[in-house]
């Protein structure tokens, strides 16, 4: 398997360098260069894998693909596009923002912007009884002292006295 | 025969839970303290009959018992004895057994505890720990068992624990699948261990929690019983997911620790809810409130802890369709619905009873920034829950599956851990009760300069990246502002004690472990980001083939390939190809790194082992992706600069330690008197933890 492998790969990189005279040689875009496009792209036949760090065959296909349309002079939006037509949304890192997938980018804030809110309004109402309450309080301060872990009390006594 | 008895025992012992469940709960209703002794009894027995089942298991794992179907999947003839041992929880059944044997383990535990004092919480306890592992046991026994053998029928080799038809002979293969060659890794040995021993903690304060409800003790009582097992739950999770990151980092060949993945994510859900509660758990022993919340958050633990399980074991993630394929996919689901539901319907039922001893009083208090904490750490689990979820909700209703990858989370998680780390520098100078602008402001203005000072070096100096600029600052003012609370500590007790500065500081963390152990992962949390922000922002990477004697540069580093070799290691089945690169920076000549690819024949999987340069600036981290043996083309190499990384590592064991020392058994907190009622006037303003 490693050997075919091999052989495949060997095929491909000679077939690269016979049709690599029809371009000029300089034109030939990098590894980093179709890396930065495979990087944004999902492996289509294994879950959450980059395509630039999957070490599928099929994988190393599609890096060759890429190479392939940059070299012809497809943009990167293109060959983006390419690969959603032929495999799906699923090859994007992030949902396309269209119809349903607006789910995925609405929901969580209106989420957390309930929970603010929520939290919000329990302050508040926590915090108004207490307005009249907070007076009444003072004689008890000391009882809950005495309560407290006698080091804790010790320490707050010696950090007022350290002024 | 082993195979059968091995089976035969799982079934004792889930007969054994079924009868302690209800034995238990007819004796706590019949008031017959003899049937709950013996329901305490027979969980006690779970604990042995789970022990000698997996002994069986791992028997037939060690010694090529191939004709077990589990042990084909996960082992082969020449994978060291070791990691036949650790096969055990390297495949889908066995790993259940795993899950059940730690829960036997726990709850076996937590019965021989003294009980004196809390006896109407016992067979409650019993009842929700017999519940959780009777779904489990049941669902090895029925769905998933370890025990299923190969049998030649009529022509063909079919899966079975019995004698499938009358002339059916027993099948054996050769040689096993052998184990994933990723699952091979010491920390992939030791990752998936503690993962589960934090998973399955959760489940004794979520039985106690329940057990509170169930009784009607409204009082602070679960908290300081579970407190410990909570911590330790906590810390073996953490140390899962730390595990889990290091193992990625090195052997799953992309250059990075944590890529969103949902089976990642699935651990780290009830990582989120499980800190929020450390927290607000806090406020609950402290001031009589937040009674409903704390609830609500063992709940959610428990339940994720769940649903984490049912993510990575029921094939869901690959396809909803998987998943209802799948026999067990199903019954998790059920278990996760009805367990949340009764224990919903559970806390509405004693609702009323919770109310809040105090109130809260100022928006800047302790309390009031726990709660601030706890919005943070639920916002990050809405995004978390919602991205792992949505790609199944998708499949389902326009059977289109999208990918919910790292640019998600990083955007939405990006500013909410901006918040923590900001209520990490501030929260601990504020007082319980009360604090206003002023006292905070005068308690941080020290720390905040410091911090900017810092910042103002590294923005002149390392980067203008505004993101980092933000994160670097928010770093360092909590690493100030917690050492600024170590020091005025020390300091105190200095000036009235007459110690020296170190007995004071030793002595000052001694007498509060939680609380100063609290401020060590606070500082490792800070250290961690460190790491986080320098990976994340900093991260440039390079891919390129040279010939023998070829160099590749990136940044300060040139990478020179000099020579490659490859060979079989017939022992281990395994060929492995190894590059020699030597590494320059900046012309300095600094060694060399060695690369390769592992191939395993058995599995037919190749496993990618970076060479890596590691310092406190940055890793240097290469990986061999290719190499062509008869052109003079060369090799290909991947090369990654990551810059600070280290700084995660080094967090990380500063965490393990603070945890350590936080949950190290002292006194038992268990045993200290349950804070005293607080009566709606009453103050208390210490800022003391």
């Amino acid at each position: 398997m490693k050997k075919l492998s091999n052989i495949l790969i060997l095929a491909l990189v000679l077939t690269g360098l016979l049709i690599s005279p029809v371009f000029a040689q300089d034109d030939m875009p990098t590894d980093d260069e179709v890396n930065a496009i495979a990087k944004q792209l999902y492996c289509p036949v294994c879950e959450n894998t980059p395509l630039d760090v999957c070490p599928t065959e099929a994988c190393r296909q599609w890096r060759e693909l890429i190479r392939l349309q940059l070299s012809e002079g497809k943009t990167e939006e293109e060959i983006k596009q390419y690969f959603v037509d032929n495999y799906g949304a699923r090859v994007l890192s992030e949902p396309p923002r269209t119809g349903l997938n607006w789910l995925i980018y609405i929901l969580p804030p209106v989420f957390i912007l309930a929970g603010a809110f929520i939290l919000f309004r329990s302050f508040q109402a926590w915090t108004k009884p207490r307005a009249v309450e907070a007076d009444s309080g003072p004689g008890e301060e000391a009882g809950s002292t005495s309560q407290k872990d006698e080091y804790i009390a010790r320490l707050e006594d010696e950090l007022k006295n350290r002024k | 025969m082993l195979a059968e008895f091995g089976y035969g025992v799982l079934l004792v012992s889930f007969v054994v839970t079924v009868y302690s469940g209800i034995a238990a709960f007819y004796g706590v209703r019949s008031k017959s303290s003899a049937l709950v002794e013996s329901a305490r009894r027979a969980q006690l027995l779970t604990f042995p009959l789970i022990t000698i089942s997996s002994i069986t298991l791992i028997y037939l794992l060690v010694n090529n018992h191939f004709e077990v179907s589990f042990v084909y999947e996960v082992t082969s003839r020449s994978m060291p004895t070791y990691l036949k041992v650790t096969a055990w929880w390297g495949g889908q059944a066995g790993s259940l057994v795993f899950w059940s044997w730690l829960l036997a383990v726990f709850t076996s535990a937590v019965t021989l505890r003294k009980w004196d004092r809390d006896a109407e919480f016992l067979p409650w306890v019993i009842v929700i720990s017999s519940i959780t592992l009777t779904f489990f046991l049941g669902m090895i026994v029925v769905f998933e068992n370890p025990f299923t053998r190969f049998w030649l029928s009529n022509g063909e080799v079919v899966p079975s624990m019995f004698r499938p038809s009358a002339n059916a002979t027993i099948f054996t293969p050769n040689d096993g699948q052998g184990l994933n060659p990723l699952l091979r890794h010491p920390g992939m040995i030791i990752h998936p261990p503690m993962l589960y021993l934090g998973f399955v903690a959760y489940v004794i304060p979520y039985a106690f929690a329940m057990a509170a409800l169930i009784t009607g003790r409204t009082d602070d009582r679960w908290t300081r019983i579970t407190r410990r097992w909570s911590l330790w739950a906590w810390l073996f999770l953490s140390l899962g997911l730390v595990l889990g990151g290091r193992w990625a980092y090195d052997v799953l060949g992309w250059g990075g620790y944590w890529g969103w993945d949902p089976v990642e994510i699935a651990a780290f859900m009830p990582w989120l809810t499980g800190t929020a509660l450390l927290h607000s758990v806090m406020i609950q022993e402290k001031r009589g409130m937040l009674k409903h919340w704390n609830m609500i958050l063992v709940i959610l633990t428990y339940s994720l802890v769940i649903f984490g399980t049912f993510l990575t074991r029921s094939g869901v993630l690959s396809s909803v369709h998987s998943f209802a394929n799948s026999p067990i996919g199903p019954f998790f689901m059920g278990f996760v619905t009805l367990t949340l539901v009764s224990s919903v319907a559970l806390l509405i039922w004693r609702w009323p009873e919770l109310k809040g001893e105090t109130e809260m009083k100022s928006m800047l208090s302790r309390e009031a920034l726990f709660l601030l904490n706890n919005l943070l750490f639920m916002s990050i689990l809405v995004v978390c829950f919602w991205g792992v979820i949505y790609p199944l909700i998708s499949e389902l209703a326009t059977g289109q599956k999208v990918t919910v990858g790292p640019p998600y989370y990083e955007r939405a998680t990006g500013p909410l851990f901006a918040g923590l780390l900001f209520l990490m520098a501030i929260a601990p100078l504020s007082a319980w009760g009360h604090s206003t602008v002023q006292t905070l402001g005068r308690a941080i203005w020290k720390s905040a300069l410091a911090a900017l000072v810092v910042t103002g070096v590294l923005f002149a100096t390392y980067t203008q990246n505004i993101y980092a600029v933000v994160g670097f600052f928010l770093v360092a003012l909590v690493l100030f502002a917690t050492a600024h609370e170590f020091w005025r500590g020390a300091r105190a007790r200095q000036k009235a004690q007459g110690e020296n500065i170190f007995a004071a500081l030793g002595r000052l963390m001694g007498r509060n472990r939680r609380r100063y152990g609290g401020y060590i992962i606070h500082i490792s949390m800070a250290l961690m980001a460190i790491g986080i922000l320098g990976i994340e922002i900093f991260q440039t990477e390079t891919q390129g083939t040279v010939a023998s004697g070829e160099k590749i540069a990136i940044g300060d580093y040139v990478v020179e390939y000099r020579e490659l070799a490859s060979w079989d290691s017939p022992g281990e089945g395994v060929n492995y190809t190894r590059a020699v690169v030597d590494i320059y920076e900046n012309g300095i000549y600094l060694g060399q790194l060695y690369p390769r690819i592992d191939f395993y024949y058995d599995s037919q999987q190749n496993m990618t082992i970076p060479g890596q340069r590691s310092t406190f600036r940055d890793d240097l981290y290469i990986l061999l992706v290719d190499w062509q043996p008869v052109s003079s083309i060369g090799a290909t190499f991947k090369i990654y600069v990551n810059p600070l990384v280290n700084w995660m590592w080094i967090g990380s064991i500063t965490f393990l330690f603070g945890l350590i020392y936080a949950a190290w058994p002292d006194r038992d907190p268990a045993d200290a008197p349950a804070r005293r009622k607080v009566t709606a006037g009453n103050r208390q303003t210490s800022a003391a933890d």
